[in-house]
């Protein structure tokens, strides 16, 4: 959507993928020392080697003192970091070992509604339990314990869960998490023997005054032993959002902390058969944890662009929720962090039943099998997937509908990004409001 | 002496894993590493035998059980079962050799070989300059007005940014990648075989095992004696066994015929495919060509027969063929699948189902790290199409950086093309130095008494039959592990030689090989032809002599 990347992180990519460049005046000092490192750890000293299954390993170590630093001084074991494909695939890969058992006995995970829909794929994909739990639209989508508790005991009597999945900041909701509210999540887990996944690959992304980036493991060590030795945690980050927005490049990592050590090994053995997460992935994730320092060339340039790309964003978040709580029907909750707004839409009921009655199905076409409504299940339009069909047949713009993320019965949503250009964004929002307006008139 | 050293040596080796047989792990046999702060080295689930090395499990320190939700227990039975011999325990054990030289220990040598794996830029091959340079003028395209790039790069480098959101390599492509891209490939394909190629047949792919696994992935259902069935050669690549395991489907072996420079036998597919049809569902052959690890290059006469038995018993073929371009015995030539199904006509050429696998790993370019690949995909049920792009699109999509390197690869300079000459000249010398390495290769291990190596026609490997003494079998099978283990293990021990055993590929019972690549540089391939060679030697020797 027109973000510029960060020229430090291209530089240090173009001179690992073509060293030549270490011999060009026009780039820094700085960007070629941090290439030379990443080379001579790469097998003869080429981003076209395979590293280990695990990653590069001073990149593991980068990562690990990134994360020390951002935690202030919580040991981290470069050993028990993985680089993967972006964030999705250590997700996965965390699912895959979780799954097993069958009948009563059959992994059940606890994932937020709405969703960052790879997880409900994703479960699907392994034959998993998906247990739902609400969070509140009408407290900024928070999350509350009693509700957790809730669908835990539901599950039990079906299955047997075994992990709890938190988005933070959330995707599509982007809400900003308390500290209170981790540290609840985390005893909560530790009463109920959970796997913790905690995907903070918006971590960056924070913009609401009050609210502030917690990770789990921080948290969790400052809970004390009682809890930072027992919890199983697994965190997730990736190079595709927050201020680098490198989606293509698939950089990403977990950390894994109290991973029982046999199950280590086998996660370590499993990892291997794809033989390693891509070398430039890698080398960007390096530049990303180990930026330019005040004292050296780049870092004025570094520094201005990452805030302007924040600040932007922040501005746009602020934008979009106040132009859409403007919209008569449309209700939308502080973008407090992450990429997202997730507007609550009130469709009239001419128009749900319109769009049960039209059903995607007869044409069977990508589309309506990507977004049948995973909270249902059933055939036939989810409303809101009708709503966002006719917004872009109308007006261009596409957006997906919330069915697609989940949401709570009889409520209906569409999430889109605050990542086009303010006029452009300004623009989008104009037309949604008057869509939204002449929607609401024709099935009056 | 020698008896001394064998003993002190067992329990170094009783560490290792029997390779083709995966253990069942009890937890009171496992030794377990303490969790610590420096670098862990990984056993996978292994019998250990000295209990100096038993350790205890970090939660238990204060005598208190604690509970953990992801034990061996609850962990995914179909993980515990796959195995990876690539980078199994003898891949393991190489590393912490190298650290202890790095240390300052001492060993009978002074570096590690590592021949155990087809990285070739890890083995000093150096990267084509044109694919680099494109790389870089996409990654970085400010590079665009530098006079150091040439014209035909930049014209590349602009056509695949005009293909990415925003004109950057940081945006997510389609799914199944880069348009562009695509129909690149499609013109290749084409051109390669004289074939029609429909650009949305092709999928770009993280590294060919992407792809290769999400087909499998489509293919796998049923139960018991309806559960899918999938036909892999032994010896294939452990990708192939590892992705049957962890999709829990059967696995079906037909066995390559040695005797005939490994080439695939019609009546061993048939024998195999009527024995599996007892317990379960065939549903796909897979090949490798040209092979991995064997290194055969199949004739085309093969290839029809195998097309025909896919044919007629309603097979879905997978075509593995990232080594197209590695093919050095003269008699030999790459036939594509597809090519071949074509030439049997519209019968075959409309109906089977095929799915064709290339990569930027291999070949000349050898850019493994990039995971860049494709897969053709034709003849599939427009449905199941629909549900193959539903599945890619839950990733996202396969790294840029790898697709633009997959552009280059089949969109290369062309004879009018400044960077012509030397592209032409680069990829000459890695092929040309490769085919060499293969001829040295085989030339050398059949002068070793007990070691018979079959030619190695393609690919990247040699994988020679070794002879093992039964007093050196027995050893193995007292220390539970694969007799060509325990002979990789001595190997690696006494010479610092990586290579992998053959029962990690697969092989005929009561035979023994190892895997090594030929990606050494030729002084190093010598080095550890010769170190291979005394070895052999004396591994005989001492087996024979004992009583």
């Amino acid at each position: 959507m027109g973000q510029k990347p960060i020229t430090f992180f291209r530089q240090v990519l173009a001179l690992c993928s073509y060293p030549d460049l270490l011999e060009d005046s026009k780039f820094p000092e700085d960007a070629k020392s941090r290439a030379r490192r990443i080379l001579q750890a790469c097998g003869g000293g080429s981003l076209g080697a395979y590293s280990t299954s695990q990653g590069i390993e001073i990149i593991r170590q980068d990562v690990a003192r990134y994360i020390e630093r951002r935690d202030g001084g919580i040991p981290c074991d470069p050993d028990n970091i993985y680089l993967s494909i972006g964030a999705s695939d250590a997700i996965v890969t965390m699912l895959k070992l979780l799954v097993s058992g069958e009948g009563m006995s059959r992994t059940g995970v606890m994932i937020s509604i709405p969703q960052y829909p790879l997880y409900s794929a994703a479960l699907a994909e392994l034959g998993a339990v998906q247990i739902s739990y609400y969070l509140e639209e009408d407290n900024c989508w928070s999350l509350d314990i009693n509700e957790l508790r809730r669908a835990l005991q539901e599950a039990k009597k079906h299955c047997s869960p075994r992990a709890l999945c938190i988005i933070n900041p959330g995707n599509p909701t982007g809400q900003v998490q308390s500290r209170q509210c981790i540290e609840d999540v985390i005893r909560f887990a530790a009463t109920e023997n959970l796997f913790l996944m905690s995907d903070e690959v918006y971590q960056d992304n924070v913009y609401a005054d009050g609210c502030k980036f917690h990770s789990f493991k921080k948290v969790l060590f400052e809970m004390g032993p009682e809890y930072s030795e027992k919890v199983e945690l697994a965190s997730f980050h990736s190079t595709s959002k927050c201020y680098m927005g490198e989606c293509g490049f698939r950089g990403g990592y977990m950390e894994v902390v109290n991973l029982d050590p046999e199950v280590k090994v086998q996660l370590t053995k499993l990892v291997s058969v794809r033989l390693c997460p891509p070398v430039p992935g890698q080398a960007l994730l390096d530049v990303v944890v180990n930026p330019p320092q005040p004292d050296e060339p780049s870092y004025d340039t570094f520094i201005k662009e990452r805030t302007e790309t924040l600040a932007t964003l922040a501005e746009k978040a602020n934008m979009t929720q106040e132009i859409l709580n403007q919209v008569p029907g449309i209700k939308c909750n502080p973008v407090q962090g992450a990429m997202y707004s997730f507007p609550r839409i009130h469709l009239p009921p001419k128009a749900i039943l319109e769009a049960k009655v039209e059903s995607a199905c007869t044409q069977f076409n990508l589309i309506s099998v990507l977004f049948m409504d995973i909270s249902k299940g059933e055939k036939g339009q989810s409303p809101d997937m009708f709503y966002c069909m006719k917004l872009l047949e109308e007006t261009g713009i596409c957006l997906v509908p919330g069915s697609g993320f989940g949401q709570r019965d009889g409520t209906y949503h569409f999430r889109m990004t605050i990542l086009p250009s303010k006029e452009k964004l300004k623009i989008v929002l104009a037309k949604i409001k008057e869509f939204h307006q002449h929607f609401t008139d024709q099935y009056s | 002496m020698y008896r001394l050293q064998l003993l002190a040596a067992r329990s170094l080796i009783a560490g290792a894993l029997d390779q083709f047989t995966p253990l069942t792990l009890t937890s009171s046999l496992t030794g377990v590493r303490h969790k610590s702060q420096g670098p862990s080295v990984e056993k996978y689930g292994q019998m250990r035998f000295s209990t100096a090395e038993a350790k205890v499990s970090a939660g238990r320190l204060d005598g208190k059980m604690r509970e953990k939700s992801l034990t061996m227990d609850t962990l995914n039975p179909q993980v515990k079962a796959v195995e990876y011999a690539v980078r199994g325990p003898i891949v393991i054990k190489a590393v912490e050799i190298e650290r202890c030289l790095e240390e300052g220990g001492t060993k009978p040598f002074s570096e590690v070989i590592k021949a155990n794996i087809g990285d070739a830029h890890a083995m000093g091959q150096q990267p084509i300059t044109f694919l680099r340079q494109v790389v870089a003028l996409c990654t970085f395209p400010e590079l665009m007005n530098s006079p150091s790039f040439p014209e035909d790069a930049k014209w590349r480098a602009r056509r695949i940014l005009q293909g990415c959101g925003g004109y950057s390599l940081g945006s997510y492509s389609a799914s199944q990648g880069i348009e562009y891209i695509r129909k690149d490939i499609a013109a290749f394909i084409e051109q390669r075989d004289g074939v029609p190629s429909n650009w949305e047949n092709i999928y770009l792919t993280t590294g060919a095992s992407d792809g290769i696994m999400t087909i499998l992935r489509l293919l796998v259902s049923g139960k018991d004696s309806s559960r899918t069935g999938v036909m892999i050669p032994i010896p294939q690549y452990p990708l192939y066994s590892a992705a049957i395991s962890e999709m829990d489907a059967v696995q079906v072996n037909y066995y390559l015929d040695e005797d005939n420079c490994w080439a695939l036998d019609i009546n061993e597919l048939y024998r195999a495919y009527q024995a599996a049809k007892q317990h379960c569902q065939p549903r796909v052959i897979c090949i490798i060509n040209p092979g991995n690890p064997t290194g055969q290059v199949q004739s085309k006469k093969c290839i029809e027969e195998v097309l025909h038995f896919a044919y007629e018993e309603n097979l879905f073929v997978m075509s593995d063929e990232v080594y197209q371009d590695n093919v050095y015995a003269p008699d030999c030539q790459f036939h594509s699948f597809k090519k071949v199904l074509y030439e049997m006509g519209p019968e075959y050429f409309n109906s089977v189902e095929l799915a064709s696998f290339h990569s930027t790993s291999k070949g000349y370019t050898g850019e493994c790290g990039f995971r860049g690949g494709y897969m053709e995909v034709i003849n599939m049920d427009p449905e199941v199409k629909v549900q193959l792009v539903k599945l890619l699109s839950v990733r996202l999509c396969p790294p840029l950086a790898g697709q633009a390197a997959m552009d280059v690869i089949v969109n290369p300079p062309q004879p009018d093309e400044p960077s012509f000459k030397q592209f032409h000249q680069e990829k000459s010398s890695v092929l040309g130095a490769l085919a060499e390495k293969a001829k040295l290769t085989e030339q050398i291990l059949n002068a070793v008494p007990g070691i018979k190596c079959n030619p190695v026609q393609g690919a990247m490997y040699a994988f020679p039959r070794i002879f093992i003494p039964p007093k050196a079998v027995e050893e193995a099978k007292a220390l539970g592990m694969q007799p060509d283990m325990l002979y990789c293990l001595r190997l690696l021990e006494e010479k610092g030689i990586c290579v992998v055993p053959g029962s990690g590929f697969g092989q005929k019972d009561g035979t023994y090989h190892f895997r090594m690549t030929i990606l050494p540089s030729t002084e190093k391939l010598k080095v550890l032809l010769g170190k291979v060679r005394d070895f052999h030697i004396s591994f005989l020797k001492e087996y024979s002599a004992l009583e």
